[in-house]
């Protein structure tokens, strides 16, 4: 793209709004409070697109081919579908009340759904765009992963502190086990062998062995000058290599750095406040984090382990996603 | 799932012994004659702390579903008059977890039964001081903030916004003498002075002549930035703001209001524990509603973890650090070890948004800023938790 946009803004406004250029590798970001996505260019850095979205958007993943993008649109109670490219609304899908957060099979089709009023995770088929099942689970259920081959689904119950485990083949549980207080987010690791669940309240992420459901190991964190309390790790993401985990902590606005291996903390970044979720570029040398209090996207150096940049987005930024 | 259930007990006894539970817990309230107010517009719920005990069964419910442990929650009501302590000893003969919605008197009466020696009491309605204090008793918990966590959130406020020049018009019934006194106290803790004050003993329907009672009344009060108001029974302190001889903001029992939960809480996912509430109540969340469930969800977090029903396994679970309560505003809530008290945050609220949220920015302590909140381990003369 290499014609100056300005002056053929006026001109074209409403279609340089609507559609991606083709080659451009983006973070898409939803913003709580302002019922939009923000489009950030990896390139560039900047905003280049702010989409409608229903209300209280929170999560938000994409299609394994990136042709479509779901948003949890809470207050809405849907799940809204967008065309990737031109950031229209394509339809919706039953999710059950209040969808949080959730996450995409490795079958690409079926989503798995947080109903956080509702203490109901909901299962939902993205191509016939129905309900397949919904699974009582604990009150307020938030953080939802599935293993790497796809047999277990996990969902994080907020008040009931535990990890619910399910088998996918049944929609059943199997397992439910205890963590620490108000547990946020979930991921499996080292392929699949171990789980983290962050637990915002408690302070701690708790490492499980898949097998077992057993505990395995237990993080903690302490930030220079912020009092534990407020040390509240959320959302997290891990390298390619899986070796190295970065940590969102909360209202400490930092960023922790965790050896995956050793559970030692090895690093803390300084970043927006209530720093909450996180997506990598897509050679993940690049770090987005979503600031809900400062309205704010840092951009952090993976490498180096240092903020680069923060990005004005929308007003209390939730979710992000890499559409590359 | 039978299948799988009948695996389990065979495999497993302790299992099986931790399956089959049971935790009952009893609501006991004191029934009391409210005396009358100027305005009826907002009647005290008949059903105020009760249903927060039952929304915090529900939760403890769900976890106990996942986990073999069976909660139920039975609401004893003593009339107005009624011999409390009496219902107290049936209701320990049935269980040792008790809420007790009542005031002092009658928390003392019921903590000093015989039968209540090993049990574990929780006051969710009264906010004396005292209670948390000379007055305290090694088996009642409080979740109810004291006056003094209120008025000293309060205070943190106005030093921070500068507000250094204090007024205090209070009631006369005893719930406003106490909380006065706690402002009073608070003031001089935080180095701010109360100036002028006032009792309220006009006899006038203030919904005829507040504008012409309040600016008299508040114009003798010479000087000031801030009009504390202690009107704990909510009589007369809705017709001070917008009346007042000087334009001052008015704060206390009023207007900006410390209290232990407010509707306009929203943050920390406070959000759902409101949506919650109102499905179950058809009412908005009040500040006993979130003290009766913390006592419940408390019992229920000590339950989860410990895997006792025993009230002194509980009790001594609660008081110890490993106790966390995850109570929707921004930090773990903990019992005091000296007293008893919930340790918790206070939101500052008008009636439309929260303004802030004590402990403030810069009030510090060298264990947990809550404890910059009421009274700390060397100012509690309590020494029944020793």
């Amino acid at each position: 793209m290499t014609f100056s946009a300005k002056p053929l803004a006026a001109l074209a406004l409403p279609a340089l709004l609507a559609t991606a250029p083709l080659d451009a590798q983006e973070i898409w970001v939803t913003n709580e409070k302002d019922d939009t996505i923000s489009v950030i260019d990896i390139a560039t850095l900047e905003v280049v697109r702010t989409i409608a979205t229903g209300e209280r958007p929170r999560g938000i993943t994409f299609s394994k081919d990136f042709s479509r993008v779901y948003v949890c649109a809470s207050d809405s109670d849907t799940v809204q579908v967008l065309d990737a490219a031109t950031g229209e609304i394509l339809h919706e899908l039953p999710s059950g009340e209040d969808p949080e957060q959730f996450v995409l099979h490795p079958d690409g089709r079926h989503l798995y759904i947080a109903n956080e009023d509702d203490a109901v995770t909901t299962v939902v088929d993205t191509e016939t765009r129905k309900v397949v099942a919904q699974i009582n689970v604990g009150i307020e259920p938030e953080g939802m992963a599935v293993s790497p081959d796809g047999r277990i689904a996990i969902t994080t119950s907020e008040t009931t502190n535990m990890a619910h485990w399910i088998d996918t083949e049944t929609q059943q549980l199997f397992a439910n086990t205890l963590v620490d207080a108000r547990p946020r987010h979930a991921e499996f690791t080292a392929g699949g062998s171990a789980l983290w669940v962050s637990s915002e309240i408690g302070g701690t992420i708790t490492v499980f062995d898949t097998a077992t459901q057993t505990e395995t190991g237990k993080i903690a964190f302490a930030v220079k000058g912020v009092h534990p309390d407020r040390v509240q790790p959320v959302g997290f993401a891990f390298t390619e290599d899986e070796k190295t985990a970065f940590v969102a902590l909360g209202p400490s606005n930092h960023v922790a750095v965790v050896n995956a291996e050793t559970l030692e903390v090895e690093d803390y970044i300084l970043v927006g406040r209530r720093v909450w979720h996180m997506a990598f570029s897509p050679d993940k040398s690049l770090l987005f984090t979503t600031n809900g209090v400062s309205g704010d996207v840092t951009v952090i150096d993976t490498a180096k382990r240092q903020a680069l940049k923060s990005i004005k987005v929308g007003r209390f930024p939730w979710g992000a996603a890499l559409r590359p | 799932m039978r299948f799988l259930i009948t695996l389990l007990m065979a495999l497993c006894p302790a299992a099986l012994a931790a399956a089959g539970l049971e935790v009952p817990v009893i609501y006991l309230k004191q029934q009391e004659q409210q005396p009358p107010t100027l305005s009826n517009l907002d009647p005290q719920p008949a059903d105020l702390g009760e249903t927060g005990a039952r929304l915090g069964l529900a939760d403890n419910r769900t976890t106990g579903s996942f986990l073999g442990h069976s909660y139920s929650l039975e609401t004893v009501a003593v009339p107005p008059g009624g011999d409390f302590a009496a219902a107290a000893r049936a209701a320990l003969s049935r269980s040792a977890l008790l809420i007790l919605d009542a005031p002092k008197p009658a928390l003392l009466a019921a903590a000093a039964l015989p039968e209540a020696e090993e049990a574990l009491l929780f006051n969710t309605a009264s906010p004396d001081t005292g209670l948390r204090s000379g007055d305290c008793r090694r088996n009642l918990l409080h979740t109810l903030p004291s006056d003094l966590m209120r008025s000293d959130a309060l205070m943190q406020f106005a030093l921070t916004k500068r507000w250094t020049g204090l007024a205090l018009i209070s009631g006369s019934h005893p719930q406003d003498q106490a909380f006065a006194a706690a402002l009073r106290q608070s003031a001089a803790k935080f180095g701010l002075e109360i100036a002028a004050e006032q009792t309220w003993d006009y006899g006038a329907d203030m919904r005829r002549n507040a504008a012409q009672e309040v600016p008299l009344l508040s114009q003798g009060l010479g000087r000031h930035d801030l009009l504390l108001v202690a009107d704990e029974l909510q009589d007369f302190a809705r017709y001070l703001p917008y009346n007042t001889w000087l334009p001052r903001p008015v704060a206390g029992s009023e207007g900006l209001v410390p209290t232990a939960w407010a509707p306009v809480v929203e943050q920390w996912g406070a959000a759902q524990l409101q949506s919650r509430f109102h499905d179950l109540a058809g009412r908005k969340m009040l500040a006993r509603d979130y003290a009766a469930w913390a006592a419940v969800r408390s019992i229920g977090e000590a339950v989860t973890r410990t895997g006792s029903a025993d009230a002194d396994v509980l009790r001594q679970y609660l008081l110890s650090d490993a106790f966390e309560l995850a109570g929707f505003k921004g930090r773990p809530l903990s019992y005091r070890s000296w007293n008893g008290q919930l340790r918790q945050p206070i939101p500052l609220a008008t009636p439309r948004a929260l303004a802030a949220q004590a402990p403030l920015p810069g009030f510090l302590h060298q264990h947990s800023e809550l404890d910059t909140l009421g009274l700390d381990e060397p100012e509690s003369r309590c020494g029944a938790f020793q």
